[in-house]
């Protein structure tokens, strides 16, 4: 047994202790204690392996891009543009690649110029620079409950307070944020920015309402305030009607032509074309956008030129509308196979969202079942257990629940892989059933599943019960 | 001398087993050996086969690695390794039936419980549960009886923690062990086979060198803290701990008899529990491959008897080659 591992040495008194084993830790800075490890990513190691189905990651299926086509593209680049592709880059981004998110940004109804944008290093870069940017340590972000698990060590990295708002079928509810932000305001603690994710949510798979998205602009406008507005999955739509993007609604009411004063946008190509090439992007404020910039030149000086020319190239030359609208057909397909493994495995016991689009359903299990036991049990099968995306120091919120991914697999092997995490439930509900002597609940009708607007309701808590919750700064960070 | 380093593995300390590997390989090589590394797996029998090592140095953490089953396949190739022999690794993994020797020898371990799955439903011992609460008494611990992550540990405060605390030790075991929960202090004595090992012939065997006491210092006290305490970041240790005289010699004292009775060989980490009523320290478990990572306990420990690490790893190496 190894529980010992990584704890860090202490001196006390003048006892000696073993230098040599300090040696690093005497060099690490305050903020490494903010970066979490723990049991739970071990257990993820020992999910890469070829037998496994995971559902655990965010990945869309990259196999659905035509190699012939990544091997024109790929050339033309060559043919047209070799020494820039192999060159430095401007740290803002290439004016060619910045053309092709204005076209995005268009298509989700957001019209931006290129002055407004920097391009980033994926995603994931928007949110370590707006950290960067706005978190001193102790600052508080607000950010919904659960919230995306990649975000998570980001926010410990840079010793950030969050506070966790627990989410119903609609969102964020504001109410429940005006309070917080209330009670924030009395306790003297300084929020600087919220972060949600509005459309498809990762993980709970949930969709801001119109309603909601106007009022959090309204009161970031009222409470001078950032919000930043994560929307990876936008354009990534099964059914329903698109929403306006935060931005959108906050340029709306802007005194300045077209610009938000207070949304920071992050988008990304990851989920539209590629996550290999790395490439996404933020339009925020002038301001706000010159200390990204900067933060960026710090942090990486450009984003790949090679892949920015790739993007432009893609966009110059193919249909990428019609792309997408091939991802959305393979995605939806596979959603609906996954909901329908849910419904034909779990009985009353699970209850699980039905996203309207995205990467991601949220399934919670009976309380008494932790998934981070439950994935060590599963030697075959792979998912994200909830309470990667809490940040409570205890790891007791959403220790119920799981993410699950249906974009990436074929749904044969997602129909295989609900089956393969119903058959390891099986016991806990046994053992409980029987220590407890509860009868089991029946399985619920495949019907009542499809029905979006009813399941919507029954993702993480039940609507009027959303609950603040708050959550301390990690332990580790003392 | 060619040395396998076995590491890596399938069990959930899989990470820490590395880490712990590649310190080893680094202290082998700087020694002069020559070091091969092996991830177990379908391939080791055949792997072993083509590298034909003089040892097998097990770093390998959990499962296969520490309940015997990988020391017998070594026995069976008739290749040394390093540590404890199946027997030993059988005895110390099974909680159960490590406290029932314990007990039987009269070495003071935590009052408990043992029972399996099957028999929940199988024996109608659902109904029996009640009389855990006249012994051993709540608070209890429920552990999965082999298996040494913290995963599956839980604290159950009464009756009504205890269903999903059985729920979560069952997720690991088919047995479970429910144990008096003892308040205190937390206490680990290495125990390092003395330089040379058991000589054989007519010369005596030298005593085994018990390594100065090891305190975990939970950061903050509350019940979860016996979960969490395996959490990073949540507890500081203290090498050697700030015990009274007579208490960390009581500690090294009983993990030697332990380690005796278990029949370890080689090295082995014994944790106990210093009782905050009664102050006398109370056995809880012993791990026959302890972690070998630069913040490990074990190296720690022995830094503080004046062992180096490469002097540690040499030391455990030598293992492989005194076995009686």
């Amino acid at each position: 047994m190894t529980i010992e591992d990584e704890r860090p040495p202490t001196t006390r008194g003048a006892r000696r202790t073993a230098h040599e084993l300090e040696r690093y830790e005497r060099l690490f800075a305050a903020r490494t204690r903010g970066m979490r490890s723990s049991a739970m990513r071990e257990m993820m190691a020992l999910t890469e392996r070829p037998e496994v189905i995971s559902l655990a990651g965010g990945l869309p299926d990259t196999s659905t891009f035509p190699p012939e086509l990544y091997a024109r593209l790929m050339a033309q680049v060559a043919a047209d543009s070799t020494a820039r592709a192999l060159q430095y880059g401007p740290t803002e981004g290439m004016a060619a690649a910045m053309e092709c998110v204005v076209q995005v940004m268009a298509e989700e109804g957001t019209a931006v110029g290129i002055e407004e944008m920097i391009v980033t290093t994926g995603g994931q870069q928007v949110i370590d620079l707006v950290c960067k940017t706005l978190i001193d340590p102790g600052d508080v972000i607000v950010a919904e409950a659960p919230t995306y698990p990649g975000a998570v060590p980001t926010f410990g990295a840079y010793q950030a307070d969050v506070v966790q708002i627990e989410m119903d079928a609609h969102g964020m509810p504001i109410d429940a944020l005006r309070d917080t932000l209330d009670r924030l305001q009395r306790e003297g603690r300084r929020p600087k920015f919220i972060y949600t994710i509005p459309n498809f949510q990762n993980p709970g798979g949930v969709t801001m309402s119109l309603e909601r998205r106007r009022e959090l602009v309204a009161m970031a406008r009222e409470r001078e305030l950032l919000v930043l507005e994560d929307n990876p999955y936008g354009l990534l739509r099964y059914e329903g009607q698109p929403l306006p993007t935060l931005y959108s609604l906050d340029a709306a009411n802007a005194d300045r032509d077209g610009k938000s004063d207070f949304v920071i946008y992050l988008g990304t190509f990851s989920k539209i074309l590629s996550p290999g090439i790395r490439l996404g992007w933020a339009v925020a404020p002038r301001p706000v956008l010159e200390k990204l910039n900067l933060g960026k030149q710090g942090a990486d000086l450009c984003s790949s030129s090679m892949t920015q020319l790739f993007v432009a190239t893609y966009f110059r030359e193919h249909d990428w509308r019609g792309y997408l609208r091939e991802l959305r057909d393979l995605y939806r397909a596979r959603r609906d196979a996954m909901l329908e493994a849910l419904a034909a495995h779990f009985g009353e016991e699970a209850r699980w969202s039905t996203p309207q689009g995205g990467l991601f359903v949220w399934a919670t299990l009976p309380d008494y079942i932790d998934t981070t036991n439950l994935l060590a049990q599963c030697t075959n099968v792979a998912f994200v257990p909830g309470r990667a995306a809490y940040m409570d120091a205890e790891g007791r919120l959403g220790a119920s629940s799981m993410r699950l991914n249906f974009a990436g697999l074929p749904e044969e092997e997602i129909r295989e892989g609900i089956g393969r995490i119903a058959a390891m439930a099986e016991r806990p509900m046994r053992v409980f059933g029987t220590v407890t002597k509860t009868p089991r609940p029946t399985k619920q009708s495949a019907a009542r599943q499809r029905q979006p607007e009813q399941d919507a309701a029954e993702t993480g808590a039940d609507e009027g019960l959303a609950d603040v919750v708050q959550l301390r700064r990690g332990r580790a960070n003392r | 001398m060619r040395v396998t380093v076995l590491q890596g593995g399938r069990s959930l300390e899989r990470g820490v087993s590395l880490r712990s590997g590649t310190h080893v390989q680094e202290a082998l090589r700087r020694a002069g050996h020559e070091v091969l590394a092996l991830d177990p797996g379908p391939e080791l029998v055949a792997r072993l086969r083509e590298q034909v090592p003089d040892a097998v140095f097990v770093a390998l953490h959990g499962s296969d690695g520490e309940n015997g089953t990988v020391q017998g396949l070594l026995e069976l190739l008739g290749i040394p390794y390093t540590g404890s022999g199946p027997a030993a690794c059988v005895r110390a993994t099974d909680k159960a039936l490590a406290k029932h020797l314990m007990g039987e020898a009269g070495i003071p371990t935590p009052e408990f419980r043992s029972f399996a799955e099957e028999s929940l439903e199988g024996l109608g011992l659902a109904d029996a549960l009640g009389e855990l609460e006249r012994s051993p008494g709540y608070p209890l611990v429920v552990k999965p009886t082999h298996g040494g992550s913290a995963l599956g540990v839980k604290f159950a405060a009464d009756a009504t923690e205890l269903p999903n605390a059985l729920v979560a030790a069952f997720s690991y075991d088919d047995r479970v062990v429910l144990e008096r929960y003892v308040k205190g202090r937390d206490l680990a004595v290495s125990v390092l086979d003395a330089a040379g090992g058991p000589a054989r012939g007519l010369v005596p065997i030298p005593e085994p060198q018990v390594l100065p006491v090891v305190e975990a210092i939970p950061r903050e006290q509350d019940f979860y803290a016996y979960e969490s305490r395996y959490e990073i970041g949540m507890t500081t240790f203290v090498c050697p701990a700030e015990l009274p005289e007579g208490i960390a010699a009581r500690a090294q004292q009983l993990a030697l008899e332990t380690y005796r009775l278990l029949g370890c060989h080689g090295v082995a980490r014994v944790d106990l529990m210093l009782a905050q009523e009664s102050e006398e320290p109370t056995v809880l478990e012993t791990n026959v491959v302890p972690g070998l990572t630069e913040t490990s306990l074990l190296p720690q420990a022995a830094d503080a008897a004046g062992i180096g690490f490469d002097a540690l790893v040499e030391r455990i190496l030598q293992s492989a080659f005194t076995r009686g």
